[in-house]
């Protein structure tokens, strides 16, 4: 799962409000290369919740993001490189995805979150 | 690429061993998946650089065919795993990153405008009632740039109406009429394959209101 992802998934469960964003327990990291492409970087951006993109990159053991970002900074190579990199490069292989407001688990196995939900929950 | 070469391309994925039919599980296949993907982004421009979702992907073919394509980030959701692991699979053959998730996507929760595009074949509706609605529903929340959609051409009123006047569509156009072969929807008819026509329609969703979270 590409952290693009992460940066729009919110817990699903019934009656939960503030879903976003979940947190992230890693067991396995993987990292894929793909090509830079800044045009698409920058029209993302603004999209981007940075805190929570920050803490997901952090998570999965990359600190090089600054904590905050503007939108000045899609100057500097340098850091398009790092928000490329993190975005679409990083991928959570084998972990959990947790409900910041319940707790509940949501497993993450061979780069598939499992968002389904129990009866109950819907 | 070319047209051809994407049909081939799409010819050659792996699809439904089982299928279940209770979820209408049955492929688009490469004549009209790669047609839909190639309008997408020749007439309109919808995938090259965008964020593609690919509702009910399957074993993956729109999602793999908007990828190949050029759409930046793929994002395939079904509520299968199984059908997960084999879109995974040939993902991996054709070497496109696409990102899957298991959701049932009348429960999909997605903040924010990050997804550009939807592309589905849904249920048609033909086991769960309204299951079609339910994911136009779903996509015109989520998309910000358009939605491609297969319905049933007998429900076409039906959609538009819906699209325009409950999902808050600007616009609903059918692009073309196809035939489709739905093979296992009719396993207890006489025939195995049915030609039912279809209408592959394009959606432009309204500006408010975008993601299905917060
Ligand atoms: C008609 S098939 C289309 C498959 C694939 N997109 C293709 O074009 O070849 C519909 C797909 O929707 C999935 N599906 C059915 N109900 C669903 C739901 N509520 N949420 C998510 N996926 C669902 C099925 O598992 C199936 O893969």
């Amino acid at each position: 799962m590409r952290l693009l992802t992460h940066n729009m998934l919110s817990s699903n469960i019934k009656g939960v409000s503030s879903g976003f964003p979940l947190r992230i327990e890693v067991e396995k990291v993987v990292e894929k290369q793909v090509e830079m492409n800044a045009d698409f970087l920058r029209n993302m951006f603004p999209k981007i919740e940075w805190k929570a993109f920050a803490y997901a990159a952090k998570a999965l053991g990359y600190s090089d993001l600054p904590e905050e970002a503007d939108s000045s900074q899609l100057n500097s190579q340098d850091f398009l490189q790092k928000f490329h990199h993190a975005l679409l490069e990083l991928h959570l292989e084998e972990g959990v995805l947790i409900c910041p407001e319940t707790g509940r688990r949501f497993p993450v196995n061979r780069g598939i979150p499992n968002m389904l939900l129990h009866e109950d929950e819907v | 690429m070319k047209l051809k070469q994407l049909e081939s391309l799409l010819g050659n994925l792996t699809q439904f061993s089982t299928p279940k039919i209770q979820l209408e599980q049955y492929p688009t296949g490469p004549h009209i998946a790669s047609r839909m993907l190639y309008t997408a982004e020749n007439s309109f421009g919808d995938l090259a650089n965008k964020v593609v979702a690919d509702f009910g992907c399957g074993c993956g073919t729109l999602g793999i065919a908007a990828a190949l394509l050029s759409a930046e980030n793929v994002l395939g959701i079904d509520i299968d795993a199984e059908s997960l692991g084999v879109a995974f699979t040939n993902a991996e053959d054709l070497e496109v990153d696409i990102t899957f998730l298991q959701c049932d996507i009348r429960n999909l929760r997605l903040r924010g405008e990050i997804i550009d595009t939807v592309v589905m074949n849904p249920p048609f509706g033909t086991r769960k009632k309204g299951a079609d609605m339910d994911f136009l529903c779903v996509a015109l929340k989520v998309a910000s740039s358009a939605v491609y959609s297969l319905h049933k051409s007998t429900t076409r009123e039906h959609v538009k109406k819906m699209a325009l006047r409950d999902f808050n569509a600007v616009s609903a156009e059918v692009l073309y009429e196809l035939q489709f072969d739905v093979p296992q929807l009719y396993r207890f008819h006489k025939k195995k394959e049915v030609d039912i026509a279809v209408d592959l329609w394009r959606f432009v969703p309204g500006r408010r209101n975008h993601g299905t979270g917060d």
